[in-house]
């Protein structure tokens, strides 16, 4: 049971990264790879192991992607200017 | 053409060197011996009920200061690149939305205690002083988004970086002097098993991580939103 979740956790999280890949909307992008981080520490509590699930979450899904959405902000500011 | 053969052909070589990988690699049944002395001896030896806070603040504390020194050398060298351009913004003065900062006034408390539960508690639940950085440093960030037009001291957050970095060292020879190596807790009593003052030097050494890490991950976001 825990294998098939596993399993379809694995196959969204591929889904995502070819998004986070593809995708021409930087937003959506940038979204995407925040998804990927969020079911990385999904399958590490299934696994037990809640001390990397805890740190994935966090940096991953959370702080990255904060980073990355700043960065995007800066660049859209700077091309309005242009 | 030919670019796409050799990509063709690098990718074959990468099938046949990783598929005995798949196919032939077993799933370790057992420990190492490394791991088998950690499981049986760390509870008595460290008094630390999270094994895993045991094996990286004390048996491996030392890759810890080494990955606590990566992060302070990343935060110097965002905070020297975005530094150089950083302009006082007018347009930053825009107002975040009512719910956002009502959302910020209520939760933002509850944040930062949990970020300080999580890494005061990392001798004894799942979590420790980069997890709880990290969630204080994500409060902090809620803040700055309610409030862009915030000031944050940033001298206060050299001085906490700084002096949490000098005592986790000191902390560490310490240990070299007083009990059995560098980053040894054992030179402040165990304690009883499962207490919150317990395991020695481990939650002080934690939380001095938790405000570093903290401390760094604000340094970074300030540079963020500040620089042009």
């Amino acid at each position: 049971m825990i294998t098939l979740f596993i399993v379809v956790l694995g196959i969204i999280m591929i889904m995502a990264a070819l998004m986070a890949i593809y995708q021409k909307n930087l937003l959506s992008a940038i979204v995407a790879s925040g998804v990927i981080s969020l079911l990385a520490s999904v399958i590490y509590i299934l696994l037990a192991a809640p001390d990397v699930a805890m740190t994935e979450a966090a940096i991953g899904s959370g702080l990255t992607t904060i980073v990355f959405l700043y960065t995007l902000n800066k660049i859209n500011k700077i091309k309005a200017k242009k | 053409m030919v670019k796409q053969l050799f990509i063709i052909i690098t990718l074959v070589f990468l099938v046949i060197m990783l598929l005995p990988l798949m196919t032939e690699v077993k799933p370790f049944e057992d420990l190492s011996l490394v791991s088998q002395k950690y499981v049986n001896a760390g509870p008595d030896e460290l008094g630390s009920q999270n094994l895993v806070t045991a094996v990286v603040v004390t048996y491996r504390g030392l890759d810890t200061l080494g990955e606590v020194a990566v992060l302070f050398i990343a935060t110097a060298g965002i905070g020297f690149f975005l530094r150089k351009k950083a302009v006082e913004e007018k347009d930053m003065k825009s107002k975040a939305s009512v719910l956002v900062r009502t959302g910020t006034a209520l939760l933002l408390p509850l944040i930062l205690l949990l970020g300080v539960y999580i890494f005061l508690h990392g001798h004894l639940t799942p979590g420790g002083g980069f997890q709880g950085g990290v969630v204080i440093a994500s409060g902090i960030l809620l803040l700055m988004l309610a409030q862009s037009d915030i000031k944050i001291n940033i001298s206060l957050l050299y001085w906490i970086e700084s002096l949490s970095g000098a005592f986790y060292v000191i902390i560490g020879i310490l240990g070299l002097a007083l009990a059995g190596g560098f980053l040894d807790n054992r030179f402040l009593p165990l304690g009883d098993f499962g207490r919150l003052f317990s395991a020695g030097a481990i939650p002080i050494i934690y939380s001095l991580i938790g405000l570093k890490v903290g401390a760094e991950l604000v340094g970074i976001l300030n540079n963020m939103q500040r620089s042009q």
